[in-house]
């Protein structure tokens, strides 16, 4: 139950895109066709999840060694590395993988959504469902579903907004407004459709 | 000055220099900071102990419960009979504008169906739950955990009837509701 | 000089990082629920990139050109964790209003993207004025924004009361707000621009 609501409250009630406002950049720039919205939702899913569990782990060490204050230079490195790696691993094994993900990979390294859920998940700091009044503990296991229902919410923010922009597109927009100004409406009137899903957990 | 080549040494030692710069760096600004950041956590409860009673004799307890967007915790105030002195939100996640309004609405004392400074802690209810108390313009879900962090604060009081030394008490219940957080 | 007077006033007029380069949108968005909290971000992020584009431009020659991102990111990494430890020691209460925004600022592209783009190709003095540029800019924007959404969430401006609050929309202060002003304020912006 509690697993479930994890993923109810990362994905609707507090959107990474809509309600936390992590992963605009991208947002904004990469949600024009649906089809490159899902292959860029398809590998943030993937990268997020596994960055996750690295810094998850190599944050024991710092706290082990007493240098927290390490941690943001740390995991933007590792977070880097990780993208490179990935990136050369997927091209010897799966050609059409990479294919389809390779062009999304070098931008993820900038995507805040990356280092800001490394960051909330290393410090148990992230939304937890609460259940008969207690409230869940942070944990790797839920660390890591945490970060998954992150990237699924931000994939379904990013495809929902490719669909509404997709249909501006063919409609007449006043001059000022044309560009990023009516993205940014369109994006608010998402917002508050999802905020009808707040308290719902 | 000509510009470095990108060989394999001069890369290595060029990365290796800067990290290590870096992070001595870093390690002199946080040992500079270190016990200004520690003053500063201690100074913060301190204030909120002395701002939650007021002047008046009683015991500052610090309490949690679960608000609208996650933990909330508050100090309160309580006098020996379990009048609330006064109340300081310590930490919360509230939405702001609606439930981190929690924060003076309680203690408007000009509006006496909201206030709860003078009222005894124990069985705080909303108007809305047929209680007493007028709950934050929506925002109820925050006002009843605020309601029941203070209700949970006289609950303490009892347990804790007989301890003489107010921080030894409120430290020791204290301890079981936060320490395990980060474990 | 008149390069210097251009080099610091492009940040804050022609190429402002918000209103002009689009970048750094997600401060833009979550940190500017009030005016005071929009330049508090805005001033934060001005420290690490004055800071960063200095020390950059002081290391151009000494970085060779293929490890330069990873060398940029550990010189603004460390800059950001400074203002981390400063603000956390004489600020608490701003920093924990920002929150998870001040590490993030790691990956604000404008950071990057001055280091990239100005202080890898010009001098010291240049850099720290493009910085300072940059820096003012962005903090304009936010405060800027936020005022906007504090004066229609709340009817407050920079906490002062100017009119009663049960006239604020409190929806100008929550997630579509944001979204919302800047859009608002982009596009009066665009339309000056043009005449």
């Amino acid at each position: 139950m509690i697993y479930f609501l994890i993923f109810i409250s990362a994905i609707l009630v507090n959107n990474i895109v809509l309600s936390q406002f992590l992963g605009i950049c991208p947002f904004l720039g990469v949600s024009k066709k649906i089809n490159t919205a899902l292959g860029m939702g398809a590998a943030v899913t993937f990268v997020l999840t596994l960055a996750t569990v690295v810094t998850y782990l190599l944050n024991l060490l710092l706290v082990k060694w007493e240098v927290e204050f390490l941690q943001t230079i740390l995991f933007i490195l590792v977070i880097a590395a990780l993208v490179q790696m990935i990136e050369i691993v997927l091209k010897k094994i799966s050609p059409s993988l990479y294919q389809a993900l390779g062009v999304f990979l070098p931008l993820i390294t900038t995507n805040c959504c990356l280092l800001g859920v490394a960051i909330l998940v290393a410090n148990g700091t992230y939304k937890l469902p609460i259940v008969n009044g207690v409230v869940t503990e942070p944990t790797l296991l839920t660390g890591v579903l945490f970060a998954l229902a992150t990237a699924i919410g931000f994939s379904l923010a990013l495809v929902l907004f490719a669909g509404l922009r997709e249909q501006l597109s063919l409609n007449k927009i006043p001059k000022a407004m044309q560009g990023t100004p009516i993205a940014l409406l369109t994006a608010g009137l998402l917002a508050m459709a999802f905020m009808g899903f707040s308290g719902v957990v | 000055m000509k510009k470095l080549a990108s060989t394999f040494p001069n890369m290595v030692i060029s990365l290796t220099v800067i990290t290590i710069v870096a992070a001595t760096a870093l390690a002199g600004v946080y040992m500079l900071t270190k016990t200004q950041i520690e003053d500063q956590a201690n100074q913060t409860k301190i204030e909120a102990q002395a701002a939650v009673l007021n002047g008046q004799e009683g015991q500052a307890i610090e309490v949690e419960a679960d608000g609208f967007g996650g933990k909330m915790r508050v100090m309160v105030g309580l006098a020996a009979d379990g009048t609330i002195l006064g109340y300081e939100i310590l930490e919360h996640s509230e939405t702001p504008g609606l439930g981190d309004k929690a924060a003076v609405w309680f203690k408007d004392t000009k509006k006496p169906n909201q206030n709860i400074i003078g009222r005894k802690a124990g069985n705080l209810t909303v108007s809305k739950d047929g209680g007493e108390v007028d709950a934050i313009t929506a925002a109820t879900i925050s006002s009843r955990a605020f309601l029941k962090a203070i209700n949970s604060a006289a609950a303490q009081v009892e347990g804790c009837s007989g301890a003489t030394q107010v921080d030894g008490c409120a430290e020791a219940t204290t301890k079981v509701e936060t320490e395990d957080h980060h474990e | 000089m008149n390069n210097a007077l251009k080099t610091l006033t492009n940040g804050i007029l022609k190429e402002n990082p918000t209103f002009g380069l689009v970048l750094g949108m997600c401060p833009t968005l979550a940190t500017t629920t009030s005016a005071i909290n929009g330049m508090s971000m805005g001033l934060a992020t001005m420290f690490v990139l004055i800071c960063s584009n200095v020390v950059i431009s002081l290391l151009k020659n000494l970085i060779p050109d293929k490890v330069r991102i990873p060398a940029f990111i550990v010189v603004i990494a460390t800059f950001v964790t400074i203002v981390q430890l400063v603000m956390q020691a004489y600020v608490p209460t701003i920093y924990a209003t920002l929150g998870l925004f001040i590490p993030l600022i790691v990956v604000n592209c404008i950071v990057l993207g001055r280091a990239e783009a100005f202080a890898a190709k010009n001098s010291v003095g240049l850099s720290a004025l493009d910085g300072i540029g940059m820096g003012l800019g962005f903090t304009l924007s936010l405060t800027l924004i936020g005022a906007v959404r504090e004066f229609l969430g709340t009817g407050h401006m920079f906490n002062l009361p100017i009119v009663n609050e049960s006239y604020g929309m409190l929806i100008f202060v929550l997630a579509p707000g944001a979204f919302i002003v800047l859009a608002y304020l982009m596009a009066l912006i665009q339309k000056g621009m043009k005449k």
